[in-house]
């Protein structure tokens, strides 16, 4: 696939990410000022934005080359070593700026609303300019450096609106969390970034993907690895789920459009953009696959028992992340089914996140799904959009995520062999699973009896939420099918990905498979009702429960682990290390000054003031001087 | 019939500029009234130096040898008479600042006076000044010019003498704590006088062996004849009577005594261009004349190298003396200026360019850092002990931020002007592998640093002292020497592209 030079609308596509960084840039430059119009102008750089995308997308589709390289400037130029900044304008990198300013625009809209009375708007709106601009960065850039660029700009972004409540010592945590967790993954891109450089003297994806027949089978692997250790570091898959949950401490927007919709998925986007790498390595493409299923389960056992309502849309977060990985861990038949899973997530996930936020409104901003209830009669929009994105996630018939997943599922049958069923099943379980969590989440909050606290009035949030929600509900419905049949994504990736191949033989007919998918999904359905919608739900959460339920949780314990195998032996070894920094290092260190200076005082015993002596040393000093030349020449 | 000798009266005409002034300052001296003398004396003085110093300007890009081959006209040369007549002219300023002192002068009123007698207490706050300072330190300059351009043993030695001489008297000058002032002019003396001696008989010892005293001749009896036990012995005398003249270890003993006991402003004077004036002269020695045989003399310098920077970095470490230390700072850089010596091959070396600009470098800063420390005052003077200076960025942040910055650019901290010329000298020495040499000078570049920054820590981490010094607001001279040194060491440090491409220009030497 060759890069063309950027002509026309497409030169200016460094404006996508120029006009949100402006806008934070004055929102948090220009200080109280800006409070009055500042989310104006934040929601303004979005949505430009989205329509410069929008645009450059139509424009693209009309070249026959579809990817454009724009040039930016020199960033690092020494030696061996150039960096050049620069963007690469390609359908999946468009397709991804279309969901972030799209969706950007829809929850800036929502924000206001939501972010109303609180007296750190201007910020929160600066933030979540400066997160979509970082966003956009990562996506458009055309090397791995211009990635990492903008993967460290969304972990600050992230960083700073999961603690945007700063006073909350559980935001303040969450985020440090966050931020910690993000770093065991981002030491991972980083060394495989550095790898690229040694290995092949360059980091952008032109260069990096016509030389990986250079490598060596290992070192692709090796990178390969890394790379998807920075991919679940960003997208909370495992082992590096457990910072996702905890980040919904930052207002429920935030959760929307970072948590769930974009940020989250930049490690998918990573794994699709490096296709070129992970297709020459295949051990690295089954970990990926294997670590898709396994967050699959996680996130989905976790979300069946937790009764915070952000929580458990966390934890389907993680585990519908866990599809797109196990998507794009597949190969070539992957790719486009991984992407457009994604794309369809962003939209029904961010209204599910938006339908949360509008009920906490109502609700005081209290999340225990215990104390909610009977609530569709109270917020009728509310309960409509969120009800459309609830079918669209579980994969209700011709809904979006009956499209998408049901090919992921798909696919994972069509692998073949034992290897092929067991992924195909997990697959299809996680499935079942997701409907009863979900069901279960919309019974307790939206049927049945209010089981309210005193001093709550339930009431339909404002105009300015709903219509964002009511959007995203409208793209939870038609967006499947728009994309997998209507205009299939596929052939718009192509470019990227490859012309789609069409399977021609399939361990189970698609037909089936719809089928069985559809099946399980009832049954989940159908349990939740019997376990939840029918009997009275206790206002507290039980406490002698089974082992499981205990086990799902704790999160499946991934805390307890992380503070066992990694937090308190950590402790222990700074304890050590500190020990050998007193003791040796410093030592030595004391030892060398003390030694110097002790021959400096020695030797400063030479320095009587005495002429005679100093005489007498220039003299001895001539005489060593004649010694050795005359030693050199005799010599 | 005698032939009178080619003269290049444009060739000499930095020279003619220099002494000139400094003999029409001898005859003001004796011929014009007190009052007006110090004005027209700091006149004259830096009318001899800035005017050496353009007419050096106007002759560069010239390469001959004039005067019946006395003296060499050439890039190195040239630069380094730059360089000194400007460092001579900042020195000027720094004597000639009236500011500081209650008694308007850092030089005694009259030297003649005993010290400690009931009239040299009467002088001691008279406003009275000595002026022949300025015509000695003119001379000075001259002489050392001459240095670096004597193409002639003999005249090598006579401008040794002529840069010398002035420099003994001017130690014994000081106003304040004259005692030690006239000590170590008294040091300074005999110590030199020996080491003329070591450079007279080597000068003897190499006429011996070559019949000549010319550069050029030396270098050809060299090249034809190989080097006997007499020129080997020669060259040597004539190193020791060199290097005590750039304070390079184990020659160097007089530094810290002199350094401390003389005015300030003439230590400025003697670290910043005597060094100057004694690595060109060695840089010639050693390129000129011995240019062929430099494997006789290539092992001595690189020990010699290794000695003084390890003498100069390990002795500062226990100084207490402002002063002292900046000495011993002095004969470490003495070290690091030999590693760019070694550096320099013929051919394929950048060490002449990069000693070059070192010793610009060093000057600069050096001069800028003694100008610091005649700002810092008690009631006694100058408050050069170590111990005095704590919490000084309290008192003064600006002057303790000026020398940091330049403490920094001694040690040879990045984007300052030491950092530049370390990294010259070091990769010369390198590239013509000498790279032990090089790992020599960074750990010695390392230690030393560490007394810099003690320095640094001391002004900003110590809680001040009771009855601490108090800084002094410095005139215009002393203002300007600090802007000039300080805005060198960081452009030298950031920017310093066009003059090391000058210095690389320059780098030749005719003989």
């Amino acid at each position: 696939m060759d890069t063309v030079p950027a002509t026309g609308l497409l030169a200016s596509s460094w404006l996508l990410i120029a006009l949100p960084l402006a806008g934070a840039a004055v929102l948090l430059l220009g200080g109280r000022r800006t409070d009055r119009w500042g989310h104006l102008l934040a929601i303004g750089t979005v949505t430009a934005a989205f329509v410069l995308a929008v645009l450059s997308t139509v424009e693209l589709a009309g070249l026959d080359e579809r990817s454009v390289g724009v040039d930016l400037f020199t960033f690092i130029s020494t030696g061996r070593l150039d960096v050049g900044a620069g963007l690469l304008v390609d359908p999946l990198s468009m397709t991804f700026a279309l969901l972030i300013t799209g969706v950007g625009a829809l929850i800036h809209v929502y924000s206001v609303g939501y972010m109303a009375h609180d007296p750190g708007r201007r910020r929160f709106f600066a933030y979540l300019n400066l997160f979509v601009a970082a966003m956009l960065l990562l996506v458009l850039g055309d090397s791995f450096v211009a990635l990492y660029v903008g993967w460290e700009g969304v972990g600050l972004a992230s960083y700073l609106l999961i603690a945007f409540w700063y006073t909350r010592p559980a935001a303040a945590t969450a985020a440090k969390k966050a931020f910690v967790m993000n770093r065991v993954g981002d030491v991972g891109l980083a060394l495989a970034i550095f790898l690229m450089f040694t290995q092949l003297g360059t980091t952008s994806y032109e260069g990096v993907f016509g030389s990986v027949g250079l490598l060596a089978g290992g070192t692709v692997t090796g990178i390969g690895l890394l790379l998807l250790l920075g991919a679940c570091g960003k997208s909370g898959q495992f082992p590096l789920q457990a910072w996702l949950p905890d980040a919904m401490e930052g207002p429920t927007p935030v959760s929307a459009l970072i948590h769930a919709a974009t940020m989250v998925t930049a490690g998918v986007y990573l794994i699709a953009r490096s296709a070129p790498l992970f297709d020459a390595a295949p051990v690295a493409q089954t970990v990926v696959v294997v670590i898709g299923a396994v967050t699959i389960m996680i996130g989905a056992v976790a979300g069946c028992a937790y009764d915070d309502i952000k929580k458990v849309l966390a934890w389907s977060t993680v585990s519908q992340i866990g599809y797109m990985f196990l998507a794009v861990g597949l190969g070539p038949v992957g790719y486009a089914a991984g992407i457009a899973h994604l794309l369809t997530h962003g939209f029904f996930k961010a209204g599910l996140f938006l339908g949360a936020g509008s009920v906490m409104h109502g609700m005081g901003d209290r999340t225990d799904m215990r104390r909610f209830g009977g609530l569709a009669t109270r917020m009728r929009t509310t309960f409509v959009t969120f009800g459309l994105g609830y079918l669209a996630l579980i994969g209700f018939p011709f809904l979006s995520g009956y499209w998408t997943k049901d090919a992921i599922i798909e696919a994972a049958f069509d692998r073949g062999g034992t290897s092929g069923w067991v992924l195909g099943g997990v697959a299809v379980l996680g499935a079942g699973l997701t409907a009863f969590y979900m069901t279960r989440l919309v019974l307790l909050t939206f049927f049945g009896e209010p089981r309210w606290e005193d001093g709550v009035h339930p009431h339909e949030s404002p105009a300015v939420m709903t219509l964002p929600m009511v959007v995203l509900a409208v793209g939870s419905v038609g967006a499947g099918f728009l994309l997998v049949e209507a205009f299939p994504l596929a052939d718009w990736l192509a470019p990227v990905f490859g012309e789609p191949e069409e399977a021609t033989a399939h361990a189970i007919p698609p037909l089936a498979v719809s089928v069985l998918v559809t099946v399980v999904v009832a049954l989940g359905v159908l349990t939740a009702w019997l376990l939840v919608g029918r009997r009275e739900v206790p206002t507290t959460a039980p406490a002698r429960v089974s082992a499981p339920v205990r086990a799902a949780r704790a999160g499946l314990y991934a805390d307890a682990v992380n503070e066992a195998v990694f937090m308190r032996p950590g402790i222990r070894l700074v304890r050590a290390l500190r020990v050998v920094d007193d003791k040796g290092v410093d030592g030595v260190v004391n030892g060398i000054g003390a030694g110097l200076g002790g021959s400096s005082a020695r030797l400063g015993r030479a320095q009587t003031g005495f002429v005679r002596s100093y005489a007498l040393g220039m003299l001895g000093g001539a005489v060593l001087v004649a010694g050795a030349l005359l030693a050199v020449t005799a010599g | 019939m005698i032939e009178a000798p080619d003269l290049s009266l444009s060739a000499l005409s930095p020279f003619l500029f220099v002494f000139g002034a400094a003999l029409v300052g001898v005859l003001v001296e004796s011929f014009a009234p007190r009052h007006v003398r110090q004005p027209t004396q700091v006149a004259l003085a830096l009318v001899g130096t800035v005017g050496g110093f353009a007419c050096t300007l106007l002759l560069a890009g010239r390469g001959e040898v004039t005067a019946a081959g006395a003296l060499a006209v050439d890039g190195a040369g040239l630069f380094l008479q730059a360089t000194i007549a400007g460092l001579g002219a900042l020195s000027v300023l720094l004597f000639a600042e009236r500011a500081l002192d209650p008694a308007r002068s850092a030089f005694v009123a009259s030297a003649a006076v005993p010290a400690g007698s009931p009239r040299d207490r009467e002088l001691l706050t008279d406003e009275r000044v000595q002026t022949e300072v300025y015509p000695l330190a003119t001379f000075a300059v001259g002489g050392m010019m001459l240095f670096v351009a004597a193409n002639d043993l003999l005249v090598m030695f006579i401008a040794l003498e002529v840069l010398s001489l002035p420099l003994y008297l001017i130690c014994g000058l000081s106003r304040r704590r004259r005692l030690l002032s006239q000590e170590a002019a008294v040091k300074y003396f005999l110590l030199g006088a020996f080491a003329s001696a070591f450079f007279l008989y080597g000068l003897a010892l190499v006429y011996g062996a070559t019949g000549t005293v010319q550069l050029a001749g030396i270098r050809q009896s060299v090249t034809d004849d190989g080097t006997g036990t007499l020129l080997v012995l020669g060259l040597g005398l004539l190193v020791v009577g060199l290097m005590f003249k750039a304070s390079v270890a184990p020659f160097h003993t007089w530094t810290p005594d002199v350094y401390q006991g003389a005015p300030t402003p003439v230590t400025a004077f003697m670290a910043a261009c005597t060094k100057v004036a004694a690595f060109g002269a060695i840089l010639r020695l050693l390129y000129v004349a011995f240019g062929t045989a430099d494997w006789t003399w290539r092992p001595l310098v690189y020990g010699i190298a290794i000695v003084s920077m390890v003498v100069g970095a390990v002795l500062g470490l226990t100084q207490t003396d402002v002063k002292r230390m900046l000495a011993y700072s002095s004969i470490a850089h003495a070290g690091f200026l030999l590693t760019g010596v070694i550096g320099l091959d013929a051919g394929t070396g950048s060490g002449l360019a990069a000693t070059l600009f070192y010793l610009l470098a060093y000057g600069l800063t050096t001069v800028g850092a003694f100008a610091v420390v005649t700002l810092v005052r008690d009631g006694d003077g100058e408050a050069t002990a170590l111990a005095q200076w704590a919490g000084l960025a309290r008192r003064s942040p600006l002057t303790a931020a000026i020398m940091t910055f330049l403490l920094l650019a001694l040690a040879g901290i990045p984007l300052t002007s030491g950092f530049t010329g370390k990294f010259a000298v070091f990769r010369a020495a390198i590239e013509v592998g000498a790279w032990p040499l090089a790992v020599v000078a960074l750990v010695t570049s390392a230690v030393a640093g560490f007394f810099y920054l003690r320095l640094v820590v001391l002004m900003y981490f110590s809680e001040p002292a009771e009855d601490g010094p108090s800084v002094g607001v410095p005139g215009l001279p002393t203002t300007i020497v600090l802007a000039v040194t300080v805005a060198a060491t960081l452009v030298l440090g950031v920017v310093p592209g066009s003059v090391l491409d000058l210095a690389d220009g320059a780098a030749r030497l005719v003989g």
